[in-house]
């Protein structure tokens, strides 16, 4: 009947640049599907956050007796965490150079975020080799198991981070990145503080509290 | 038919078998979440099937001891709500999300073929545990510490281990799925699709996508602390070494419990379309459907603990209070459908005749879950044959019932051929009768105190219902048969469907059947929630719930234009 007269053409090439993410303002599609994966990342690290205190609020004296002491704030660990703590900005840096069209700054700044990534999980490995040394592993108790699961799951994902930091600098040392077109970093970098921030509470509730 | 000019004539499937497994296209993943948890559910009926027979008369026949009892029900559990509620709406969803919001595919099309491909790999890894010693999984489907630990007289072999690896992968597969949906949603509706134009499947399955980033995750750290304890030594759930079997009860059920709504909110999401275009009228209170949804997903993350009144480790009053609030909006979609169809001009043709017998079962299983809401209620019923038949009555009564409305509802979409109605009734009948055969006696049982996950029972008083039962489970493993004869015939030599069959009130009625890779060439202009309904009766411009958005339509219109004049000119 009257079908076609109202209708409107919104032909292939529409949907492909609807599909591409292109059609319309606002939040990007690769952006908003990278802040969703870090929401369902943050339920994650909820249970296991919450598992910890339901351990820890169960087992008294925290830290057993034999553990006392050995998660002293003051050791290689606060390094390790002020590195970490300013990987997040060298790589906000990073992301304000490519939103400039600063392509060497770029690279510069992302290089270091990977190398201090990469410092910071070596700094944890050998932390653990030193509380293994004192006898510390994941089955002494739930001291241990708490404390290996949540830095371990942490290490992992600050391990992940670091193989996207690696993709968007090869990326960005082909030259794929400019000031219009950088979703893939600015998705990365999101990614990186959200493990930032996951690594200042772990530091908190581990060692301060 | 007006419609039938929008839509290009392009055949739609083409290609063999090489571009099945490697497709990106959102209709193709869909329907192969379709086939792949359909194969899941004979598997799982399967089980229930041994498990029945088992349960037929009094003692131990058929299986060689009460172990492989628990494989079988363990299995036949994580099967059914795994491997074939959540990823068969899933996949319904994936099929007709973008065609109803007049998107040309899902968001990540690449990542929407990873979600796929996750789920028949971790059946595969569940099912291994039969090959395993030890055999399978046996703790049940939730795998309670002590029983799922790795002590000499619970779960000793690596079957549970391959259990907890299934279902990390399975729920990945989930969680990448929902954020596919939630950005398909968000980003992707075409020019004059405001958010309360939407399909109430669309809306419901953005309920659903936020319900799974949210409580998927959960259930995954669950399962890795479970592994830990059982294969890195952990002592997270083990009480002799300082740990608490209840904190997994907890943990489990913050997922656990949403997944139930995962399981039901895309089932009330296809009703509410079958049911307006089979009574030829609009959904009855459009907006207030979307806030009870809404309503519903919120009050779906404080009420875990119902599962756990008895451990006396929860606060009860609370848990209570929040399990009756949840009837409120539930009851309010009841009042939406049921108004929708009264003095509506109802066809009762297959998609309808399970909705409606969605709309009763689901009824029933509400009456009674609410009487386990009730505390003292349910210290009397917990772990008994009552959780067994509630249970029933909301997956299979509600999910089931919901899901072949959908699937009848959508086949002639999917393949361009009607399913035949004489086989198609034939199917609801026998279904319809066997499952309540089955289901209903089991609230006596229940009443009368027979323990679930039992193989065995001595109570003479018990033997009437459980015959009953199973004659009822092989009734409904009988209505099975009419379907796959009617999808087998049909695509075949079945009617041709056209454009739209149904008269159809959404976006997806507006392409051809199957639809083409791209799917749409032109788009109806879309003023309410029934677009094309509109365009047939040519209603453009006076649609009825999108009053608040008008002044962006224009807009979004001219935005469409202006896309579509890009790489063509």
């Amino acid at each position: 009947m009257t079908a076609e007269a109202p209708a409107i053409t919104a032909g292939h090439a529409a949907a492909l640049a609807a599909a591409a993410g292109h059609a319309r303002r606002g939040i990007s599609n690769p952006i908003l599907g990278m802040i969703l994966f870090i929401t369902s990342e943050v339920m994650f690290f909820s249970g296991l956050f919450a598992a910890y205190f339901a351990t820890r609020a169960n087992n008294t004296p925290w830290p057993p007796e034999v553990f006392k002491g050995i998660l002293n704030p003051l050791s290689l660990i606060l390094v390790a965490t002020i590195i970490l703590i300013s990987s997040s900005f060298t790589c906000q840096w990073a992301v304000w150079s490519i939103r400039r069209g600063d392509r060497r700054g770029f690279i510069r700044n992302i290089g270091i975020t990977f190398v201090l990534g990469i410092a910071f999980l070596l700094m944890q490995a050998y932390d653990y080799t030193l509380l293994f040394g004192e006898g510390m592993t994941l089955g002494s108790g739930p001291f241990g198991t708490t404390y290996f699961t949540l830095t371990g799951f942490h290490g992992a994902h600050v391990f992940g981070g670091v193989l996207m930091l690696g993709v968007i600098l090869y990326r960005g040392m082909s030259g794929q990145f400019s000031a219009r077109h950088h979703d893939a970093v600015e998705a990365v970098s999101l990614y990186w503080h959200f493990v930032d921030v996951v690594w200042i509470l772990l530091f908190s509730i581990l060692y301060l509290l | 038919m007006a419609t039938h000019a929008l839509s290009p004539a392009v055949p739609a499937y083409r290609g063999g078998l090489y571009e099945w497994l490697t497709t990106t296209d959102h209709k193709k993943i869909g329907i192969m979440y379709v086939i792949n948890s359909f194969l899941f559910f004979l598997i799982g009926g399967v089980f229930a099937l041994l498990v029945r027979t088992e349960l037929a008369t009094p003692g131990i026949q058929l299986f060689t001891n009460e172990h492989v009892y628990n494989e079988a029900f363990s299995i036949h559990a994580t099967v059914m709500i795994f491997l074939f509620i959540i990823p068969m709406l899933a996949g319904l969803g994936n099929f007709a999300v973008p065609l109803m919001i007049g998107a040309p595919d899902m968001a990540f099309p690449r990542v929407n073929a990873l979600s796929f491909w996750m789920l028949p790999l971790g059946g595969l890894l569940l099912l291994a545990g039969f090959l395993t010693p030890g055999g399978a999984a046996a703790a049940g489907w939730t795998s309670y510490p002590p029983l799922s630990e790795k002590l000499a007289q619970s779960s000793p072999g690596p079957g549970q281990d391959l259990w907890i690896a299934a279902l990390i992968l399975i729920g990945t597969s989930s969680i990448l799925g929902g954020i596919n949906f939630l950005v398909t949603i968000f980003k992707m509706r075409a020019p004059g699709m405001t958010l309360f134009r939407m399909p109430i499947m669309v809306w419901t399955m953005l309920v659903t996508s936020v319900l799974v980033v949210m409580a998927t995750p959960v259930i995954t750290s669950a399962l890795v602390m479970l592994y830990i304890d059982r294969n890195l030594g952990g002592s997270f759930f083990l009480p002799k070494e300082g740990g608490q079997a209840v904190l997994y009860q907890n943990v489990f059920w913050f997922y656990s419990h949403p997944a139930v709504y995962v399981m039901v909110l895309p089932a009330m999401g296809m009703i509410s379309e079958v049911l307006p275009v089979f009574s030829r009228k609009p959904l009855f209170g459009y907006k207030a459907f979307i806030f009870a949804t809404a309503g519903i997903g919120a009050l779906g993350f404080s009420v875990w603990a119902h599962h756990m009144f008895t451990t006396g480790a929860v606060f009860l009053p609370f848990f209570s209070l929040m399990t009756f609030l949840i009837a409120v909006p539930t009851g309010v979609k009841m009042f939406n459908w049921v108004f929708t169809m009264f003095r509506g001009q109802l066809t009762f043709s297959t998609p309808l005749i399970f909705a409606v017998g969605f709309l009763t079962m689901f009824l029933i299983g509400g009456i009674n879950g609410a009487f386990s809401a009730a505390v003292p209620i349910d210290f009397a019923l917990q772990d008994t044959y009552w959780v067994v038949a509630h249970l029933h009555y909301v997956l299979f009564g509600g999910s089931v019932f919901g899901m072949f409305a959908g699937l009848y509802y959508w086949f002639p979409k999917m393949t361009g051929r009607m399913l035949d109605e004489g086989l198609g009734k034939i199917h609801f009948v026998l279904m319809f009768i066997g499952f309540n055969l089955t289901f209903f006696p089991m609230h006596m049982l229940g009443i009368q105190g027979m323990p679930r996950r039992i193989a065995d029972y001595a109570d003479p008083s018990w033997n009437g219902w459980n015959l009953l039962a199973t004659i009822g489970g092989f009734v409904i493993a009988i209505s099975i048969l009419p379907f796959l004869w009617n999808v087998f015939i049909s695509l075949r030599n079945g009617k041709i469907a056209g454009d739209d069959p149904w008269e159809g009130n959404t976006l997806e009625w507006a392409t051809s059947s199957p639809p083409p890779p791209y799917n749409f060439d032109r788009l109806p202009e879309i003023r309410s929630e029934r677009p094309v309904f509109d365009a047939r009766h040519g209603l453009v411009g006076h649609g009825g719930h999108g009053g608040r958005d008008e002044e962006e339509a224009p807009m979004a219109l001219e935005e469409g234009h202006r896309d579509s004049q890009g790489p063509t000119a």
